[in-house]
């Protein structure tokens, strides 16, 4: 199982809780967590299922490249991190 | 019964009651977070705002309890574009089918629970359940010259303005910045733009006079005479009065520019407009805050300034800014820099509400 952390900008918005997810791509893992709690996805994907644009997932301390299709592969015990870009006003 | 508005800030909804000098700040709710706009359904009481979290999206929440509680609901969604299809902006690039803001929010009057949500990048949905679900209007964002639509403002396109017919709610009126002005008569099968006598000048010349790419900033319908219409227009005023078949232009002083319109409820002749110096310029002219308004149909305007500051302003009234109560009395206006303004005089005198909100993007009476 891989662990998913969402930033705590988020926590304001939608409970979200650091927690374990199955998958082996970022797509799967983010999917079986938004299964869980639907009202999540919104915040992190848009409709098409892409990234929000100022929203970023690293995956091993690795920033993903497929920003679209959320194919970047996942390892078993990989440790992702949902965040945010910083705001100004 | 004691008026009440609903303020929508940068940084949170404020919910004002009372009349004239003794309107009050009562409440403050999503504090924090950037409000863009709210409505109010007079027919089940629910209230609905709309919350633009930036990188977490924009998001709509109800309440049934005048915002005691509120719940998230779903936010329109655009179908996926269909591959290959041409669809790029003014610049060559593709447009996303996503939906980027909400602009306008509207009861639609043919069901209950029934609401027009105009969005940001252009589309039109619609909702029969409370927002619990939406459905695109398709005739709408199919439209074989919806492509040419560009951001007034702002990189996308957005729907402001959704009049729904008095007369039939299946007829509805939407304008767009910048995209023109649009009228279904078959509850959104079926559209055709009404723009004629509408000129832009930020267009090659041959194109001034499209439909589809005028930027009307504002549109309003006089419900008790609902053949006439006022526009503040990017450039400048338009009124009709042949229910849309044409359009004049109207000029005003100091400037014919500005966002907002409003018509009184009873009296088509009477309309208020809040300018700013020019496109270049979106500021009170030489600092001096003042709204204009004419009780002849636009023959003649009073310049109002009673109570507004007249030194030093630089406050800009946004489309969605000013609330006419039903009354065809009371009106209430924010600024870009956090003033509030009421008047119960038909704005003879104003008085200063509040000084210190955030930045106000929509006012909106109960």
């Amino acid at each position: 199982m891989a662990a998913v952390a969402f930033t705590p900008n988020l926590q304001r918005h939608v409970e979200c809780p650091r927690r374990e997810a199955t998958g082996r791509t970022v797509r799967e893992v983010l999917d079986d967590v938004f299964a869980d709690n639907p009202r999540l996805r919104g915040y992190v994907v848009d409709e098409r299922g892409a990234l929000r644009k100022h929203m970023v997932v690293f995956v091993d301390g690795r920033q993903i490249r497929d920003r679209e299709r959320l194919s970047d592969p996942v390892e078993p015990r990989s440790e992702l991190y949902v965040m945010q870009a910083l705001s100004g006003g | 019964m004691t008026p009440t508005l609903l303020i929508s800030t940068r940084k949170g909804l404020f919910v004002a009651e009372g009349t004239g000098k003794s309107t009050e700040i009562t409440r403050a709710m999503f504090v924090g977070d950037n409000v863009t706009l709210a409505l109010a359904d007079r027919r089940d009481g629910c209230w609905y705002v709309v919350l633009d979290h930036g990188h977490f999206g924009v998001k709509l929440h109800r309440s049934a309890d005048r915002g005691q509680r509120w719940t998230e609901i779903p936010i329109p969604a655009y179908p996926p574009k269909p591959e290959g299809m041409w669809d790029k902006d003014l610049w060559g690039r593709d447009r996303e089918w996503v939906t980027k803001g909400v602009w306008a929010l509207e009861a639609a009057l043919d069901v209950d629970g029934g609401l027009w949500c105009g969005t940001m990048p252009g589309g039109l949905f619609r909702s029969s359940d409370r927002g619990e679900s939406w459905q695109l209007i398709e005739a709408l964002w199919f439209h074989p010259k919806r492509v040419l639509w560009q951001g007034g403002g702002s990189d996308h396109a957005a729907i402001h303005s959704i009049c729904v017919d008095p007369r039939d709610p299946r007829t509805v009126v939407i304008a767009i910045s910048a995209g023109g002005v649009w009228r279904t008569r078959d509850g959104g099968a079926s559209w055709t733009p009404q723009t004629a006598g509408m000129k832009a000048g930020y267009v090659p010349p041959d194109w001034s006079e499209l439909p589809e790419i005028q930027d009307p900033h504002h549109v309003v319908q006089c419900p008790a005479a609902p053949e006439v219409w006022w526009c503040q227009h990017h450039m400048g005023i338009w009124k009709s009065s042949d229910d849309l078949a044409s359009w004049q232009q109207i000029q005003v002083q100091p400037s014919s520019f500005g966002f907002v319109a409003a018509v009184h409820p009873r009296d088509p002749d009477t309309a208020w407009f809040i300018p700013a110096h020019s496109d270049q310029k979106r500021t009170p002219i030489t600092g001096e805050l003042v709204v204009t308004r004419t009780r002849d149909g636009g023959k003649h305007f009073e310049v109002l300034r009673n109570g507004l500051p007249q030194r030093l302003a630089y406050d800009l009234v946004l489309r969605h800014a000013l609330a006419l109560h039903d009354d065809g009395d009371q009106l209430v206006f924010g600024s870009s820099t956090g003033n509030l303004w009421a008047s119960d005089d038909q704005g003879d005198h104003w008085h200063a509400i509040a000084h210190h909100l955030p930045p106000i993007y929509a006012v909106r009476y109960v």
